[in-house]
């Protein structure tokens, strides 16, 4: 990717890389307290190191506590290190969330375009004026983002459910690019005849690097799902988890943070009811996932 | 008729070092290009070989976990760095599963994953071939594959087991693209040498030529021209090179045209005073021996005839009239061979002392150089009469007021006289027939004292020259003695 700007891509991956080098805040009262291992949301940036140490820096000044993040490349082994009480907190999709229900809880989730919700986009590349629906790609190669993502898996996944097709042979061949930037990218380059993307993450690329998503045609969007939440391991103090809430909750409030949330696309975050994720169990269901 | 004429050398000799500079740049440059082809065809080998054993080893984990992605990503590693212009960067890199049909490749829309290799691209069939005639154990060079591409075949291997073939494509562009920015280069470095090179050709070519362009108008104004005319100014130097040499052999090759044109000039002359001569004195013969007999007739007529007046008188006129014949023919009839006394100074001083009172009549200064001392083995009476020719000549052709030198001396076993005068100038013309019999220039002469002197002069084997000039008028006369100079 030869574009500078194409280094911001989008991955709504959860990956938490520990960020050395970061200065040491002074805290009243030894002896330091414990760091808050957030697997913040990253609705993340490839190489966006600086962002995440801005990020950080601001958490830590609101938090008062240090604050540490980690980057692995699929989700499954975010999940994993979460499970295994390697971090605390998570930002990851709203399938792995109800995957992982009766092990994590909600702790904030973002706002995009003012509300809490996102969709799950099919496209192809834009050279490809004829496919109107998921079922004129049967027999051809598709690009999926990640087996634990809603928009990038999940939902392509019911929906050749929903045409009565078997889903491990409708397409030719399928493969994982293991980020939804990378969907964008092997659509546009006709590595694949079709992918599924985060709305949001394409809606940002358009943004960013229009060129990139131009080579690209969105052919339909799915309903509206509960967005990318950020949540938390069910045995974390609860003075940890309504603290993050409130440093993150309150971003928008100051000049800081509504820059930060400005780099991110996004409007800010909010306490939302885990029903929003409710259609993604729904989808679960249809294709048997446990 | 003027033929067409080619270029000046001033010209083509700076257009043909030019051309030569070019020539030497091309072939140069040839070589060059040519030594360069083939280190850049070994660096792309070995840069080739290098990248695509990197590449297998890197696609070997994401085509055993069937990544296609991640395989992708490995192939596209190499056009993900900026690379310079001309760098040694595939067109195309392929990579190829066992069953042959693409994997992935760097060209998804034109390779498609999973198509069979050759199928709509008839350039693949002969790697097609290639790759199904034998399983690939090592890394392979292809070429001239379809549009002259090189290839370079790798194969991927795990644990000894071939999981497919890695191709990289290098079209003929990344060679002209190279060789031209190569070529225009080399094209530019031949066009500043010729420029820093034409500048001294030109001095040279003009160095050279000058002299040459010099010679060639001088050398061409011969024969459409009198010699005397021409003026070349020609300026050898001192370098003595075959330029200058020529310039000088030219000057004196004119030099001899000159006096070979004026011997001829002289010579037509004397010939022309020679037949003269020769038909003047038969005519004087012929008249002499009847002119003789016809003067005693007369003779006896007055002596003995009893002659009435009449008669007599008739016979007077006539026996006049036969004299004045016999004067003339006998002036004709120039005796070279006349006996007499040599010559001695008396001689000549005797001729002032003649001559000057019809110098004071004239009033004009006669100026007497008498050098002679020896007596000459030269017959006096001629010497003298030629003498008194000239100096009365002098004389008449000399202003009031004018002069007349005499000069006479022994020179170099020659006697030298030189009668001169400030008498106008006597044109070509008239020189050209000053010699000859009848022509006279004066008023009242018969015009035959230069015709006798010239005569005598030249019975004598001696010379005489005229040059006359806007200041005076100069007669020479060369006459070599004898060479008993005796007494």
């Amino acid at each position: 990717m030869p574009n500078a700007l194409v280094r911001c891509v989008l991955v709504l991956c959860l990956t938490l890389v520990p960020l050395a080098g970061g200065a040491e805040l002074i805290y009243p009262g030894d002896p330091k307290p414990a760091p808050i291992r957030i697997g913040i949301t990253p609705v993340f940036l490839d190489n966006q190191t600086g962002f995440l140490d801005r990020w950080r820096t601001y958490l830590e000044a609101r938090l008062q506590r240090p604050v540490q993040f980690s980057q692995r490349s699929t989700y499954r082994q975010i999940i994993e290190l979460m499970l295994s009480d390697k971090l605390d907190f998570a930002w990851i999709c709203g399938y792995p969330f109800q995957q992982f229900r009766p092990h994590l809880e909600l702790v904030a989730v973002p706002l995009y375009q003012g509300e809490p919700y996102y969709q799950s986009l099919l496209i192809v590349p834009s050279s490809d004026l004829e496919t109107r629906h998921i079922r004129d790609l049967k027999g051809r190669i598709f690009a999926y983002a990640d087996p634990d993502s809603n928009s990038g898996y999940l939902v392509p996944q019911a929906a050749i459910e929903a045409l009565g097709e078997d889903r491990d042979t409708f397409f030719r061949k399928s493969f994982f690019t293991w980020a939804h930037a990378k969907v964008v990218q092997a659509v546009a380059d006709g590595l694949a005849n079709g992918g599924a993307v985060d709305g949001y993450v394409w809606e940002t690329l358009a943004r960013i690097e229009p060129e990139l998503t131009r080579r690209t045609r969105v052919v339909s969007r799915s309903q509206r799902f509960g967005f990318p939440p950020i949540v938390v391991r069910k045995d974390v103090a609860d003075s940890d988890r309504l603290a993050l809430r409130a440093a993150l909750v309150d971003m928008h409030l100051d000049a800081e943070g509504r820059g930060l949330l400005a780099e991110l696309n996004l409007d800010g975050f909010s306490v939302q009811d885990p029903a929003i994720f409710d259609d993604i169990k729904k989808l679960m269901m249809q294709i048997g996932a446990p | 008729m003027i033929a067409s004429r080619s270029p000046s050398l001033r010209v083509k000799i700076p257009l043909r070092v030019s051309l030569l500079v070019i020539i030497v740049g091309c072939v140069i440059t040839a070589s060059l290009l040519y030594r360069a082809f083939g280190v850049f065809r070994e660096d792309l080998l070995v840069s080739s070989a290098n990248l695509g054993r990197i590449l297998a080893r890197s696609l070997v984990t994401p085509m055993l976990h069937d990544d296609v992605w991640k395989a992708y990503e490995v192939i596209n590693t190499p056009f993900g760095i900026d690379t310079k212009q001309g760098a040694l960067q595939a067109d195309l890199v392929l990579v190829i599963s066992r069953n042959g049909r693409v994997y992935v490749s760097t060209q998804p829309s034109d390779y498609p994953m999973l198509s069979e290799i050759g199928a709509g691209q008839p350039e693949l069939n002969d790697l097609r071939r290639r790759i199904e005639q034998a399983p690939l154990t090592d890394q392979q060079l292809l070429e001239g594959l379809g549009f002259n591409e090189l290839m370079v075949l790798t194969p991927i291997i795990s644990d000894g087991v071939l999981l497919g073939t890695l191709v990289m494509g290098y079209s003929r562009d990344i060679f002209s693209q190279r060789f031209l920015g190569f070529a225009w280069q080399a094209a530019l470095t031949t066009l500043l040498i010729v420029i820093i090179v034409l500048a001294p050709a030109v001095y040279l070519a003009r160095r050279f030529t000058d002299p040459l362009v010099k010679l060639s108008n001088c050398m061409s104004m011969i024969g459409s021209r009198e010699l005397d005319e021409i003026e070349c100014a020609l300026d050898p130097s001192p370098r003595n090179d075959e330029l200058d040499q020529l310039q000088r052999q030219f000057r004196l090759m004119l030099a001899e045209l000159r006096d070979k044109q004026q011997l001829e000039q002289q010579m037509v002359v004397t010939e022309r005073l020679a037949a003269i001569g020769r038909f003047t004195a038969g005519i004087a013969h012929e008249i002499n021996n009847p002119l003789g007999g016809l003067l005693t007739a007369t003779n006896t007529l007055l002596r003995h005839g009893q002659l009435n007046p009449m008669a007599e008188k008739t016979v007077r006129l006539i026996e006049r009239g036969l004299k004045q014949i016999r004067d003339t023919v006998g002036t004709l009839l120039v005796e070279a061979k006349h006996k007499s006394h040599p010559m001695s100074r008396q001689d000549i001083d005797d001729i002032q002392a003649l001559l000057q009172p019809e110098a004071q009549r004239r009033r004009v200064a006669l100026n007497w150089d008498n050098r002679v001392e020896a007596c000459l083995a030269l017959p006096s009476t001629l010497v003298r009469q030629v003498l008194i020719n000239l100096v009365l000549n002098a004389i008449a052709a000399a202003p009031e007021e004018g002069w007349v030198d005499c000069r006479s001396e022994i020179e170099h076993e020659t006697l030298l006289i030189e009668v001169s005068n400030s008498g106008e100038q006597i044109s070509d013309e008239v020189i050209a027939h000053l010699f000859e019999p009848f022509m006279s220039h004066q008023d009242g002469g018969r015009g035959l004292g230069l015709w006798v002197t010239y005569q005598i002069v030249t019975g004598l084997n001696g010379t005489i020259e005229v040059d006359s000039g806007p200041v005076d008028t100069r007669f020479t006369i060369i006459l070599p003695l004898p060479l008993m100079a005796a007494a």
